[in-house]
């Protein structure tokens, strides 16, 4: 089936997340989205899904404008899709899952789970993996989800597919085994949209590529375009996609973390076993699929994981056990994974933001009163230096777009005096001007001396940062390797292979 | 602490050692149940002989030596509770049956002291379990299907209320109980589109909502009592009720023959709802669409499934079923409407909700337990134990807080109960 889009445009209020978009997939082709975070990608997809109405434009499918007043609609007409983050339900079975929206019953409105559970399986048989119909989907890997949102999209019958970066929670190994999924359905006629930000997946992947930014088509591109090229393309000039750093100069001391162990408040365990060190001038990135106890790992080394055992060690000064406050006394600082919830406060200016952890410091309250002058200064020097795009030290945060919202908890965080730097996915969902910008600050932390801990799960941003690199599965560290690792050997560690040389 | 190494499994990928905690939450209460019946046995000593009677069935009456029964039953408590300590040691929970039947001796050991030289009538006492129960049943059903579809429904009281008031009126009016309990459940309906209302359109906190709802009921079903039904009594405050229906055969099984079925239709009604709800909501495409919308309301939307439609006649259904129970209030067990004769009994089956970890048959159970306990402490009033009755008012609701309180801590509800669905 040929889907075309002609025209679509969605605002929300003022802001045009989609602005004139044209975009035709034909039946048998893989066509790729590519565009920053934000650039309206997912809007333009929901407005296909029939989750949004678009204000203006009409989808076609073979020629035959649609009119879509919800996803009922779209599935109806062919159109399936694999979420970013997956519609599945995890207290149901992979069946119940698949046939819920279409459920086959019998007799007065009762399931008809075996039939049910024969189309799980033979759908799944035709890409050759198999699958239990009765497995509890809150049980399952990532990637079996994954596996389970396609039989979903399938099971319906869907001949344009659409793949809202699907990469993003699977290992290298998986998103290949995606990537053949992806051929084959393309060989066997469904039309297929791929979004993404990943320039090397598009390039592998893709037919053809639709580049958009800031809302409109910026131009296509064919797949044996060079990174540069795409990027450039994606973000409107020429980007740097490299860090550029000295080879490290290692001090003495740092963080040595030694038989690190964390439990929910439930007694379950999440990180167990964890050994490092991170010497003063050096990047160790931790690595691995997200969930794989990074998260936990990082909130007890900042105090704010609910049961620690073991010990973790700042140039000789015990951290396990003390309060949030004293770890930060000792020059410990912190770039949280999402900065909307952990970060900053929305509903604060960015002044108020600047010092959210420095309140009591005499530089900026005096008696119990905020100087808010000294703040206004400070926000104004840190606006300036950290080139964040805001109006001024008024502006409140949650009006920042995500890289800006960023910079601004980079900049609280290394405008103190640091003994160490805590950085958990430092760049997600931060367009590439930031990405370069970001980096390049970390990479002067750790030449001034400082330990650095990154956190990320994006392999890109690994390799470009890390010194060295720890890599988590399942909440041990399964290894830690030299920064220039290659990527297939990172692939297999990320998989669980605790010795990647024999097992490659 | 010694050192760890994460083990390898046969896959070649690594394994987590997996932390074994003892938990003592069990034996130790069953350990303090034990001591507080045998220091109540030391401290208040009865002699004489408890009487069981099983009547009706011609089983003949069990006569026990009160202090010998009762004594052997302490020892029996404690080496349950002994156990159940040896099996935390051991990492291993405590088994569900040692917990019950930990209970029922413990019942049965207070009941033997407590009768002394008086009669226990098991039958009538299990009746009148069951009965009272009944209200019980119906709320926590409603509460159930309410939170499996993601509201929270804090309102069951008001529909039982309502319920109550309307069946009265209704069956007064025409004197036809089967209209009464159709006008109860209209009642709970009524007052479940406000709520679905509130919550599902205009987005109010559902168990604010909810507990505003309450009040007015209350109040509304006040004022129409003393505006209406007092100075009209004969006319619109005599319901017709309904009149027990002994079922054959059935009924002459001993014991639980004239407990359940010697009972009135409302019982019959509330049998077969449990059956169907607790078959349908796991079976049928009904159950399976209104657990999806409760546990992940989005994914349910993007199949297709219209979120908030589904949630609104489902909370809808909640109301008719706890208004059911509430025509058990005036169509059977009272000849008439009375100011807040609901007494509280919605949140007690909310409780049971909870109890019964949101499933139709565990709550169900949870319900009748705290009829149970409702029925005991009568019990216990007219025998005339030295405990003050006042304590023996607190009876069930101390059942309640222990129940919910001590056993229900960490299990998870539905993901989205309480959560209105916005559609972004």
């Amino acid at each position: 089936m040929k889907l075309e889009l002609r025209g679509i445009t969605k605002r929300f209020g003022t802001l045009v997340a989609n602005d004139h978009i044209d975009l035709t997939v034909r039946p048998g082709e893989i066509h790729a989205l590519l565009g920053e975070n934000g650039a309206g990608k997912s809007t333009l997809m929901n407005v296909l899904y029939g989750l949004y109405q678009a204000d203006e434009g009409e989808i076609l499918l073979d020629d035959v404008t649609q009119h879509f007043r919800g996803p009922g609609d779209a599935m109806t007409a062919g159109i399936g899709m694999v979420h970013q983050h997956f519609m599945l339900i995890p207290v149901f079975t992979v069946a119940e899952n698949v046939m819920l929206g279409h459920e086959s019953t019998k007799g007065i409105g009762a399931l008809d789970i075996a039939k049910a559970r024969e189309h799980v399986r033979s759908v799944a048989a035709r890409f050759g993996f198999q699958i239990d119909p009765d497995a509890l989907v809150g049980d399952l890997p990532v990637g079996v989800q994954q596996r389970v949102e396609i039989i979903k999209a399938l099971a319906r019958d869907a001949k344009v597919l659409v793949f809202d970066e699907p990469t993003a929670v699977l290992t290298p190994q998986e998103t290949d085994e995606l990537m053949a999924i992806m051929r084959q359905l393309r060989d066997e006629g469904t039309a297929i949209v791929f979004i993404t930000h990943k320039l090397r997946e598009v390039r592998e992947v893709a037919d053809r590529i639709t580049v958009i930014r800031l809302g409109k088509v910026v131009g296509e591109a064919e797949p044996t375009a060079t990174n540069a090229e795409l990027a450039s393309l994606m973000v409107g000039r020429a980007v740097e996609l490299t860090v550029s750093k000295e080879a490290p100069t290692i001090g003495e001391g740092g963080l040595e973390v030694r038989d690190l162990r964390v439990l929910t408040p439930t007694g379950q365990i999440v990180v167990d076993a964890v050994n490092f060190d991170v010497r003063p001038g050096e990047v160790l990135a931790v690595a691995g699929v997200q969930g794989n106890g990074q998260t936990e790992l990082v909130e007890a080394i900042v105090g704010i994981a609910a049961r620690v055992e073991g010990s973790i060690r700042l140039n000789g000064t015990e951290l396990v056990g003390q309060s949030v406050k004293a770890i930060l006394d000792e020059g410990v600082g912190f770039v949280p994974e999402d900065r909307k919830v952990d970060g900053l406060v929305g509903d604060f200016p960015i002044s108020e933001n600047l010092i959210l952890d420095r309140s009591a410091d005499k530089a900026f309250s005096r008696g119990g009163t905020l100087r808010r002058g000294a703040m206004e200064a400070f926000a104004r020097d840190r606006i300036a230096e950290f080139d964040i795009r805001a109006q001024g030290p008024a502006t409140l945060a949650g009006t920042l777009s995500g890289g800006n919202q960023q910079k601004v908890v980079i900049a609280r965080e290394l405008s103190r005096d640091l003994r160490l730097l805590v950085a958990a996915q430092p760049t997600r969902g931060v367009d590439v001007g930031s990405i370069e910008f970001i980096h390049k600050r970390i990479i002067e932390t750790r030449d001034s001396g400082i330990p650095v801990v990154v956190v990320s799960t994006e392999l890109d941003e690994v390799v470009a940062l890390a010194d060295r690199i720890a890599v988590m599965y399942r909440g041990a560290v399964v290894g830690i390797v030299p920064g220039d690792t290659s990527r297939e050997t990172l692939g297999l560690m990320m998989a669980g292979a605790a010795d990647p040389e024999v097992a490659a | 602490m010694t050192a760890l190494a994460p083990a390898e499994s046969a896959d070649g990928t690594l394994k987590l050692a997996t932390v074994r905690e003892r938990h003592f939450k069990v034996p130790i209460v069953l350990a303090a149940a034990t001591i507080l019946l045998a220091l109540l046995f030391l401290f208040v000593p009865r002699d004489g002989t408890s009487t069981f009677r099983f009547g009706g069935a011609g089983l003949p009456d069990a006569e026990l030596p009160t202090a010998a029964t009762s004594w052997i039953l302490v020892a029996v408590l404690a080496v349950l509770a002994l156990w159940s300590f040896v099996d935390a040691r051991a990492y291993r929970r405590p088994a569900l049956w040692l917990t019950i039947v930990f209970g029922v001796l413990a019942v049965f050991a207070f009941l033997v002291w407590a009768s002394a030289d008086g009669l226990v009538p098991v039958t009538s006492l299990l009746f009148g379990a069951v009965s009272l129960s009944v209200p019980l049943v119906f709320g926590a059903l409603g509460g159930v299907i309410g939170e499996r579809a993601g509201v929270v429904n804090v309102a069951i009281e008001g529909q039982l209320l309502l319920g109550a008031f309307s069946a009265a009126l209704l069956s007064s009016l025409t004197h036809n109980p089967f209209i009464g309990l159709v006008g109860a459940m209209v009642g709970g309906v009524l007052v479940s589109f406000v709520l679905a209302a509130f919550s599902i359109k205009y987005l109010v906190d559902q168990v604010i909502v909810g507990v505003v709802l309450n009040v007015l009921v209350t109040g509304l079903t006040g004022f129409l009592y003393g505006a209406l039904l007092v100075p009209n009594e004969t006319l619109l405050n005599r319901p017709v009720r309904f009149d027990r229906l002994e079922i054959p055969l059935l009924s002459d099984i001993p014991i639980i023959g004239p407990v359940l079925f010697n009972q009135t239709f409302i019982v019959y009604l509330m049998y077969a709802t449990v059956a169907i709800v607790a078959w349908a909501l796991y079976r049928t495409r009904w159950g399976l669409r209104l657990r999806a919308v409760g546990e992940h309301p989005q994914a349910a939307d993007t199949v297709g499934i219209n979120v908030n439609r589904t949630r609104f006649w489902n909370v809808s259904l909640a109301g008719a079923i706890a208004g059911i129970g509430g025509a058990y209030f005036t169509l059977v067990s009272v000849p008439q409407f009375g100011k807040e004769m609901t007494a509280g009994l919605g949140f007690i089956a909310l409780a049971a909700v909870i109890f019964g970890r949101w499933d139709p048959i565990r709550a169900t159970l949870a319900a009748l337990l705290f009829g149970f306990a409702t029925n005991l402490q009568n019990l216990l009033t007219v025998l005339g134990t030295p405990i003050p009755s006042e304590f023996m008012l607190m009876l069930p609701y101390v059942v309640t807080i222990v129940a919910v309180a001590g056993f229900a801590g960490q299990i998870r509800g539905p993901a989205a109960a309480g959560k209105p669905y916005i559609k972004s």
